[in-house]
Formats: structure tokens, C-alpha cells, sequence
């Protein structure tokens, strides 16, 4: 095998690689679905509602994530809350 | 009970029809009474790969639009009684389908005791796409491992979690991912996506992959869907598809280089 051969088998082998990590930012990016179902923005207006009942938190500080992977779904939810200052 | 199974991919080329042919003959071969229709209204092409090109008088759309009954538009495959073609229309546009067209004769069809439904797709996401997958009960998403193929199954996927009838009550259909064209030596290479990257990207299970194969071709010159190709490892892939899709356990084949004998070697395949 010459020093070519190697090195446009190592380029070849980046292509596969390459595909993968390009499809897996163009299909979150686009969330064609679960990833954002319609409930989503709606559930994050009510989520936002119930928390804003108890402690003070601006609209940012609240993240939801649907992921799925190997059969189930896993909903995140990530919260800030700001520190109490007193 | 009829279970009604859509072959889809969104992208165009990437092989539908020869997995419908291969799935439904499949079906038939075991023993079930089985439909395929096919809904590339305007660019009909199942009858040539199931070779019945030559006996098509009346289509779907005659009876959709009740220009001619089921009973004549059916066409009883020459090989096997449990198999009927429905072809689609050559010189119609595809605005001849109706969603309660296409649901009447979904129910006629089930009435007359078919036990499978299978509905070969039209490449694309627009009308004539959710049309073929909007009755599914099950679907079949045929991806090739490539980009733009990927991309637009993950587009499919989202329209049947949106657009299809089980959707819209709340229910879901059920998806199979079919790799076709697979090519196991590239993969190794570094060159295609491998399987499970697929997987994991469009978060399906793999019901089979089909290897890239030169009997497809020939298949399709002769109008015989590959399936019945015994010996081939197309047809070995499409009845491991179909047995599993009916329950059976069969560990996966054609993902991994085969390792050549010694004859193999000498003589090529
Ligand atoms: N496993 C395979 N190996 C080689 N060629 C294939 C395979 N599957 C499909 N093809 C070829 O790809 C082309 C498109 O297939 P087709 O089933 O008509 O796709 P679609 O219905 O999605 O447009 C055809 O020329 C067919 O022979
Ligand atoms: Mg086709």
C-alpha cells in the first residue's frame, strides 16, 4: 500500500464520519419531528406559568429538550433560577 | 383483519417499487391474500416490475373515480393466486386521487378479505406521498445510506407522525426502516454510512437491509419482482424483510463483509 493509498483511505474513511455529523445538525436543526412536536412551545408557555407562581425566573431560564433514542423519548427540562437576594 | 403497509422514502429512486414487488410477492408466497397498489399516478411503473404491464385495462383511478369496479381493475398475478396488482393511472395527473376515493377502496378492498394493503409510494412530500400513506397502519421507509436520502426519510417520518389518519386520532403508525442498496465493503471502507448510524440518526428500528445487487436489474428486465430471484441475495434479504415483518426472529445479514473462500477467491463469485 503506497503512502497515497493510505492517505486517501484515511480521507475516505473522514467521508462516512463526515455524513453522519453533517445529518445529525441538519435533522435537529430542522426538526422535522418529535425532536419538536406542536405541543411543545404551548407546554413551555404553561410550564412557565406554573413557576412563575413560585419563584421569579425571566423567559430564557426556562430549556426543553425532547430527544429520543433506541425506542423512548426523554423530555428535559432545564430551569435557572436566579438566587434569592434578601 | 387488513393491515395496510406504506412504502415510502420521500426521496425518488432510492427503491419503493422494487420493495413493494419484493414485499407483497413475499406475503403472497406465504400464504396471505395480498393487494399492491400503485400511487405514482402518471408515472405508473409496478406493472413492469411485476410484469403484468400488458394486462392493465382499467386502474385505481377508474375505480377511485368509479369509472370501472375493483373486480376489474384488479389484476391477479400469473405466479401466485394470493397476489393482485391495482396499477396506477399512465395518463391521468395525480389530482385524480382523492382521500375519500382512496378510502372507499381501502374498504372494499378489506371487505373483499385481503389480508395486506401494500401502497407503493410516489417519491416526494407533497400530495400524492401523503395520499399513499395517510390509511398506513404500518410503514415501510426505504432509505439509502446517503445523505439526501436520509434527510428526506426523516421528512416522511415527520409526516406520518402529522399526516396520517392513525396520527390525527391519535394513535401512530408503525415504523420498519429497509436499507436498500446497501453496500457492506464501502461501509467498512469509511465510504457509506453505516447501518446503525442510520438508526440511530432517524431513531427506527432496522427491519432489514438489502445489499446492492446486480439481480435487482435483472429482476426488472425479466418483470419479476427480485424476491422470486431464489438463490440471490436480494431475494434473501427481501424474505428475511417479510419474515420478520410477520413476527418471526431473524439476526440481521448483509451488514458485514463477507469473508471470501478460498473458491470464491480463485473463480470471482
Ligand atoms: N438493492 C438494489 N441493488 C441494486 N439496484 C437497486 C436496488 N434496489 C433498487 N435498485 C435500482 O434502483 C432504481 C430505482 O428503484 P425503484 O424501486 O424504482 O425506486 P423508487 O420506486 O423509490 O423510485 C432501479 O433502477 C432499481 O433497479
Ligand atoms: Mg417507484
Amino acid at each position: 500500500m503506497s503512502i497515497l493509498d493510505y492517505l486517501t483511505g484515511r480521507r475516505r474513511k473522514n467521508s462516512a464520519q463526515q455524513a453522519k455529523e453533517r445529518l445529525q445538525m441538519v435533522l435537529v436543526h430542522e426538526g422535522a419531528r418529535r425532536r419538536g412536536p406542536d405541543f411543545l412551545p404551548q407546554m413551555r408557555e404553561e410550564i412557565l406559568q406554573v413557576i412563575s407562581k413560585y419563584v421569579e425566573i425571566d423567559q430564557e431560564q426556562l430549556q426543553i429538550h425532547l430527544d429520543r433514542s433506541d425506542g423512548y423519548e426523554v423530555l428535559e427540562l432545564n430551569v435557572v433560577i436566579p438566587e434569592k437576594r434578601d | 383483519m387488513t393491515k395496510v403497509v406504506t412504502v415510502t422514502s420521500g426521496k425518488g429512486g432510492v427503491g419503493k417499487t422494487t420493495t413493494s414487488a419484493s414485499f407483497s410477492a413475499g406475503l403472497a408466497e406465504r400464504g396471505h391474500k395480498t393487494v399492491v397498489i400503485d400511487f405514482d399516478v402518471g408515472l405508473r411503473n409496478l406493472d413492469l416490475i411485476m410484469g403484468c404491464e400488458r394486462r392493465v385495462v382499467y386502474d385505481f383511478v377508474n375505480v377511485v373515480q368509479g369509472e370501472a369496479s375493483l373486480k376489474q381493475a384488479l389484476i391477479r398475478d400469473k405466479h401466485d393466486d394470493n397476489l393482485y396488482i391495482l396499477a396506477a393511472s399512465q395518463t391521468r395527473d395525480k389530482d385524480a386521487l382523492t382521500k375519500e376515493g382512496v378510502g372507499r377502496v381501502i374498504d372494499e378492498l378489506k371487505e373483499m378479505g385481503f389480508e395486506y394493503i401494500v401502497c407503493d409510494s410516489p417519491a416526494g412530500i407533497e400530495k400524492g406521498a401523503q395520499l399513499a400513506l395517510y390509511y398506513a397502519d404500518e410503514a415501510l421507509v426505504v432509505t439509502n445510506p446517503e445523505v439526501s436520502s436520509v434527510r428526506d426519510s426523516d421528512r416522511i417520518l415527520g409526516i406520518l407522525q402529522s399526516k396520517s389518519k392513525k396520527a390525527e386520532e391519535g394513535g401512530s403508525v408503525k415504523e420498519h426502516l429497509v436499507l436498500t442498496r446497501y453496500n457492506p465493503e464501502r461501509v467498512e471502507a469509511g465510504e457509506m454510512m453505516a447501518w446503525n448510524d442510520i438508526v440511530e440518526l432517524l431513531g427506527v428500528e432496522l427491519l432489514g437491509a438489502v445489499p446492492e445487487s446486480e439481480d435487482v436489474l435483472n429482476a426488472s428486465n425479466a418483470g419479476m419482482p427480485v424476491i422470486r430471484e431464489k438463490g440471490s441475495d436480494a431475494a434473501a434479504a427481501y424474505e428475511d424483510i417479510v419474515a420478520r415483518f410477520l413476527g418471526e426472529e431473524r439476526p440481521q445479514r448483509f451488514l458485514t463483509v463477507e469473508k471470501k473462500g478460498l473458491l470464491k477467491k480463485l473463480f470471482g463469485k
